[in-house]
């Protein structure tokens, strides 16, 4: 750098040539810059990179050498497609089966019940309207681990322990109201203008809900839909709370045992029963990760 | 015709409210009134008045759970939730800013990624890279070294689950951030450029102050979300070794179902869940204040949401 400094000291101030070795000297720095940048971005996502890398690797290979090169390519860590890993095990796709309806049930659920409750609340005048709307806001700072206990009480009053359903109605009951609040932010977003056109033309409102107004909100849709199935396919807590009897298993609940079993003596089996329950999500986050992107604002993890 | 139009209101509410009713005001309640009874797994009412919330007082792990908490929340929020999920945002938004977007949007995608896998498959693979034989991979690597292998999750607990939960925290910061930074109008930046301003420079005097309304949002929201969340510390440590990493929300969840020292102490685990509710109030009205959001309310300052 000193040397550069020396290198133009004896050049005319805005001499062609001094302007030229300064451009060089700062495309060099910002070159250098994304370098560092590149560098910082790559060695961070390392561990996010390798972990599920290896989630793919381990499940297709025998061992890994140093915990991390594949040798030799093999299938039989998915072995338990078609047998079971020990005779404890419920049947696998009995299990898959369960998980998919958890997922579907409650994206079912939170699209039949948000989206209606989103339209009157955001396009029609009722008393306690105003008081809706604010107690969705209070439960949703009402934390899960709060109402876990007493929905287990619930739910066992109900005699839906142990059952899918009682899982994903739960799980869309606590999702419920901020579901509504970004439906309704989809339905604040359409003008008043097309819905009067449509009731000026005759039809009545519910004929406008459907013809007029829902084609409109369907990104919306969309996006509630693949957050939900997400969300009900990947349940932990929920399932492993309310669910003991092994024919409500859900895949959480059978990567869990398989973790308690067999983590020291077979990782194989451990990473692909892990991978065949990820996939699905995988395949979902490759396609839709813009719509994620945009509802993963109101998400509550840490 | 009025009544008409009411009974189609109700008609569309009702499905909402019977479950908002079943699954969340009817628990909420439940939850107040099972705090002052003694309810085990036999699910009797059996009340004892304020006898939880005295229990709490002498319970001597209830204090080493509390730090944990505090060690946890923060700990987790400054170096992953925030600045991390800064870095990120920063590091991604110049990318795409002069390079290519298309890269930016895969490392974003990258780092939602654990956000939306199943928590037992997240858990499976810290597991691994956790593991301490060499079978895993932090071990593997030492082992080529020739370095013995470490037991990471019983020797170093608290930083494992402040790592673990901080690479999902830090990605919602990171789309926080990143959207505001790349709304800053552009007449900042090149103003700042043409002053002679550097890449730090810009940061530390363009965007930094500009992003400060986000910054702070951030840091409150996480903070509640961090106070809540036990999911991913009861997979990898299940909050020992020994209350090691039993935060609060985990003690609770441990006191009810956790079966293995606890066995369905219904009432004292709802009377802790309700003192977390206060401690999030509390929370939240202190940064209320220190973060002064009323002016965010009242005046539109933010220019770049």
């Amino acid at each position: 750098m000193a040397q550069l400094k020396q290198e133009i000291a004896h050049l005319p101030r805005f001499s062609p040539e001094r302007l030229r070795i300064e451009a060089r000297k700062e495309q060099r720095k910002a070159r250098l810059l994304t370098l560092f940048i590149y560098t910082f971005l790559i060695v961070a996502s390392l561990p996010i990179i390798l972990g599920y890398g290896w989630l793919v690797l381990n499940s297709f290979s025998e061992t890994l050498a140093y915990g991390v090169l594949p040798k030799g390519w093999t299938i039989k860590n998915f072995r338990f497609l078609w047998e079971l890993p020990s005779r404890y095990y419920p049947d696998l796709w009995r299990t898959t089966w369960n998980t998919l309806l958890l997922a579907v049930g409650m994206t079912i659920i939170m699209i039949l019940v948000a989206t209606p409750t989103a339209y009157v609340i955001s396009r029609m005048k009722f008393p306690g309207r105003n008081m809706m709307l604010a107690m969705t806001l209070i439960l949703h700072s009402f934390p899960g681990v709060t109402l876990l206990i007493s929905l287990y009480y619930v739910l066992r009053s109900l005699g839906l322990l142990n059952s899918i359903v009682g899982v994903f109605l739960v799980k869309a009951g606590l999702m419920l109201p901020l579901g509504i609040w970004i439906m309704k932010g989809f339905f604040d977003n359409i003008s008043w203008d097309v819905e009067m056109s449509g009731l000026v033309d005759g039809a009545t409102r519910m004929q406008t809900l459907y013809k007029i107004i829902l084609p409109q909100v369907k990104p919306g849709i969309a996006a509630m839909a693949i957050f939900s199935f997400i969300n009900g396919w990947s349940e932990y807590i929920y399932v492993i709370t309310f669910i003991q009897k092994k024919e409500s298993w859900t895949l959480s609940s059978y990567v869990n045992s398989i973790i308690g079993d067999f983590q020291f003596i077979d990782y194989g089996l451990l990473s692909a029963t892990a991978l065949f329950y990820i996939l699905p999500v995988l395949l979902f986050f490759i396609f839709t990760q813009k719509y994620l992107m945009t509802v993963t604002v109101g998400g509550t993890k840490g | 015709m009025k009544r008409r139009g009411y009974g189609m209101i109700v008609l569309l509410l009702l499905p909402a409210l019977l479950i908002i009713l079943a699954f969340y005001v009817v628990p909420a309640v439940l939850t107040g009134t099972m705090s002052l009874t003694n309810m085990d797994h036999r699910l009797s009412w059996n009340f004892v008045g304020l006898d939880n919330y005295k229990a709490m007082l002498q319970d001597t792990i209830l204090s080493r759970v509390f730090w944990n908490t505090l060690l946890y929340v923060f700990g987790t929020l400054l170096c992953f939730n925030v600045t991390f999920g800064l870095l990120l945002a920063l590091a991604t938004s110049y990318i795409a800013e002069r390079q290519a977007e298309r890269t930016s949007m895969f490392f974003r995608a990258l780092w939602l990624l654990p956000r939306f896998t199943p928590p037992i498959v997240y858990g499976v693979i810290w597991l691994w890279i956790l593991d301490p034989t060499r079978n895993g991979l932090l071990n593997g690597i030492l082992n080529f070294f020739g370095g013995r292998p470490v037991s990471w999750i019983s020797e170093y607990p608290m930083p494992v689950i402040i790592l673990t939960n901080g690479v999902i925290g830090a990605s919602f910061g990171m789309i926080l951030f990143y959207s505001a930074i790349t709304s800053i109008s552009k007449e900042y930046t090149w103003a700042a450029e043409v002053d002679g301003a550097g890449w730090l420079q810009r940061i530390r005097y363009v965007t930094l102050p500009l992003i400060r309304w986000p910054l702070m949002f951030v840091t409150a929201y996480q903070t509640l979300s961090l106070l809540t969340s036990y999911e991913y510390i009861l997979i990898i440590t299940g909050g020992g070794p020994f209350y090691r990493t039993t935060v609060w929300s985990l003690y609770a969840y441990n006191e009810a179902f956790g079966g293995y020292y606890a066995s369905y102490r219904f009432g004292y685990a709802t009377a802790l869940t309700l003192v977390l509710v206060l401690i999030s109030m509390v929370a939240s009205i202190i940064y209320w204040r220190v973060f002064r959001f009323r002016e965010m309310m009242s005046e539109p300052k933010i220019e770049v949401i």
